[in-house]
């Protein structure tokens, strides 16, 4: 018997009990929906945690000074990028860098003091802040401005405001205590709560006088274009800068990186799940079928139907009905998260989101690697599920079964 | 072996018109026996069965129920396996071939009607008698042609398209009969044809296998303990017990 003719009849059997096919449909379709959802709102959060923490400060790469991981001191600063490793940064491969000084400080104002990390930067290549992010007063104006910009709550914190002057303090080279009064230019407002509270801005310029660096600085922070490829440009800036040490941003942040490697096998254990709930009731529907339908197999096979041609055709069924499943389940995915492309607004618990170090905003992250493994699991394991069931009717003995009523 | 002489005579008597008449019986059944284990019981359903069916002719199996007619049938049509005993179709031991091989053989030679029309409800009457033939891989213009007259041969002209459960029982037995001779069986097995039917609708089906027979040269076999079918036939087998009780040809009684 051939393909098409197995499937016209697995197709016109499918419809023999429409509302039993119906309810599997809606079943296959739920379990699709939710493997391809729950997968893209969980990579959503991992990609908010991430993205966000790379942009908060660690950038997709850094290079400093070999020591500078084990003691982020000022003493362990390095000098600015000579023409080599600027030539790499300024590759095609890099979409931005920036170079910037980095230490701990305390800024007090009137009423209260708090231990921050200052950041001396030049505007024009900032990461992690930009003049958006400025909600009230400026941006950063140069690399040699005096102003500081601090964040919407530490302004809280601090109890201080825009226009205000706060004092600086920290450690030069040499270990005396270096302070500065600045007036706060601006201040912004973060994905992240904890950058809000313990980062502050300065000009790189500025800073480099203020703590008596001369021309050196802490780090260099770079943006690739994809933080899931950075293998080459890691090799290649390596290789333009020998004597320092750098560091991917899953080196520098292990949590998150191994966080990340762990969602191919969240993803997996998702759709194993779902889809086993679903198996249940696949196989029912394929036993119950058969089950109604055992005289007309025996019949068939009285006739000279081989039992290959009723194994075909029960799996047809299961493909038939899972192949619809999956089609509106997916278009139904695809509608949810379409119209969730703008992000779950999670303000109301950022300050849970943010010790996860995520943002309040939660966009779902939809991968085609996701769908296809769905649709493949489901396909797969669907098939040897309905082989059980097959087997069965293909083993009926024609003249039994053509008794049954 | 009185009975192959009088197969032979009826055989030669129905095959008038077939030029492809041969000489050796569309079935021979020897020593046939089969029991059944039911509970700590068992019972016989063949014992020591021997009958020989030539071309062309039309026998009914005939008594009471439990007497081995149906399992007769189903050891002739290779349904089922006897457990001991021979079973030759044209010049083929069916009895020593694989399962395989005996569908193939259900396939090919053998036609089955059976008590309940068993028709395949999810397709229409043309694609029912249309099922043999998609099975046995003939193209869809050639099924459509031979579909389409046989169902003209067995008066549902007009019907082709109605599904099962849009056709009477009678109507559903014709398609059964029409799936049954589609592809031209050495041998047609009917269990039971009428049980279903009223009297109108089986005295148009035994006509209609009766004309099958007369015309088109069908052998056929019938299992039935119902007197309308009886009396059209030409040889009547009964069985009791398991056993062949009396084989007599009908048609000496019309003569």
């Amino acid at each position: 018997m051939d393909l098409h003719s197995i499937a016209t009849l697995a197709w016109r059997n499918l419809w023999r009990n429409y509302r039993r096919t119906l309810i599997m449909l809606v079943a296959v379709a739920v379990g699709a929906w939710a493997m391809i959802f729950l997968t893209a709102m969980t990579r959503g959060m991992i990609d908010n945690m991430v993205s966000s923490g790379i942009a908060t400060l660690p950038g997709h790469i850094q290079i400093h000074h070999p020591q500078y991981r084990d003691d982020p001191n000022i003493e362990n600063s390095m000098p600015p990028p000579d023409t080599t490793l600027l030539a790499a940064l300024d590759s095609t491969a890099v979409e931005r860098w920036s170079d910037r000084v980095r230490v701990s400080a305390v800024v007090a104002s009137e009423r209260d003091s708090r231990g921050v990390l200052l950041l001396g930067i030049d505007p024009s290549r900032a990461l992690g802040i930009t003049a958006a992010d400025i909600v009230e007063g400026r941006f950063l104006q140069s690399s040699d401005d005096k102003g500081l910009i601090i964040g919407a709550k530490l302004a809280r914190r601090l109890e201080t405001d825009l226009g205000k002057r706060v004092v600086v303090m920290s450690q030069d080279p040499d270990n005396n205590v270096v302070d500065r009064g600045l007036r706060i230019v601006g201040i912004f407002t973060a994905k992240l709560e904890s950058q809000e509270e313990s980062q502050v801005y300065t000009g790189r310029d500025y800073a480099q006088k203020m703590l008596n660096m001369g021309d050196r600085i802490s780090e260099i922070a770079v943006h690739g274009h994809d933080y899931n490829a950075l293998a080459t440009l890691a090799q290649d800036l390596a290789v333009a800068a020998p004597a320092l040490e750098l560091l991917t941003w899953t080196e520098l942040d292990p949590f998150l990186g191994i966080t990340q490697q762990m969602m191919d096998s969240v993803v997996f254990i998702y759709v194993l799940v779902i889809f086993s709930a679903l198996s249940f009731g696949l196989v029912n529907t394929l036993v119950m079928a058969i089950f109604e339908r055992t005289r007309e197999i025996g019949l068939m096979l009285a006739l000279g139907m081989r039992p290959i041609s009723i194994v075909l055709q029960t799996v047809a069924e299961a493909l038939l009905l899972l192949t619809l499943g999956l089609t509106l389940g997916n278009a139904l995915a695809a509608l949810t998260l379409w119209l969730l492309a703008a992000g779950i607004d999670v303000s109301a618990v950022a300050e849970g989101m943010a010790m996860i170090g995520a943002s309040g905003q939660l966009t779902p992250s939809f991968y085609w690697q996701d769908l296809i493994l769905a649709n493949t699991v489901v396909f797969i394991l669907g098939v040897l599920a309905s082989l059980l069931p097959a087997w069965r009717a293909s083993h009926l003995d024609p003249v039994t079964a053509l008794t049954k009523n | 072996m009185s009975n192959t002489t009088v197969q032979h005579s009826t055989a030669s008597d129905a095959n008038k018109n077939n030029s492809d008449y041969n000489k050796a019986p569309a079935i021979f059944c020897k020593n046939l026996c089969k029991t059944f284990q039911q509970g700590e019981e068992t019972i016989t359903g063949l014992d020591q069965v021997t009958i020989a069916v030539d071309n062309g002719e039309f026998v009914c199996l005939s008594g009471p129920s439990g007497s081995g007619k149906t399992t007769l049938l189903n050891a002739m049509g290779g349904l089922a396996t006897a457990d001991s005993g021979e079973i030759t179709l044209q010049d083929k031991r069916i009895d020593l071939l694989s399962s395989a091989d005996r569908a193939d053989i259900r396939l090919h030679q053998i036609g089955f009607v059976f008590q309940a029309y068993n028709l395949v409800p999810v397709l229409s009457a043309r694609e029912n008698v249309e099922f043999v033939m998609q099975i046995q891989g003939l193209p869809a213009e050639q099924r459509r042609q031979k579909s389409m007259a046989i169902l003209r041969e067995v008066g549902l002209e007009g019907m082709e398209d109605r599904r099962p459960s849009q056709l009477s029982g009678g109507q559903q037995q014709r398609v059964a009969v029409a799936r049954a001779i589609v592809s031209d069986p050495v041998l047609v097995l009917a269990d039971e044809p009428t049980a279903n039917l009223d009297s109108s609708s089986a005295t148009v089906l035994m006509d209609l296998f009766q004309s099958l027979n007369r015309d088109r040269g069908i052998t056929f076999v019938i299992a039935t303990h119902d007197e309308r079918v009886i009396a059209y036939c030409k040889r009547l087998i009964t069985m009791r017990d398991g056993k062949i009780e009396t084989d007599n040809l009908h048609r000496r009684s019309d003569a």
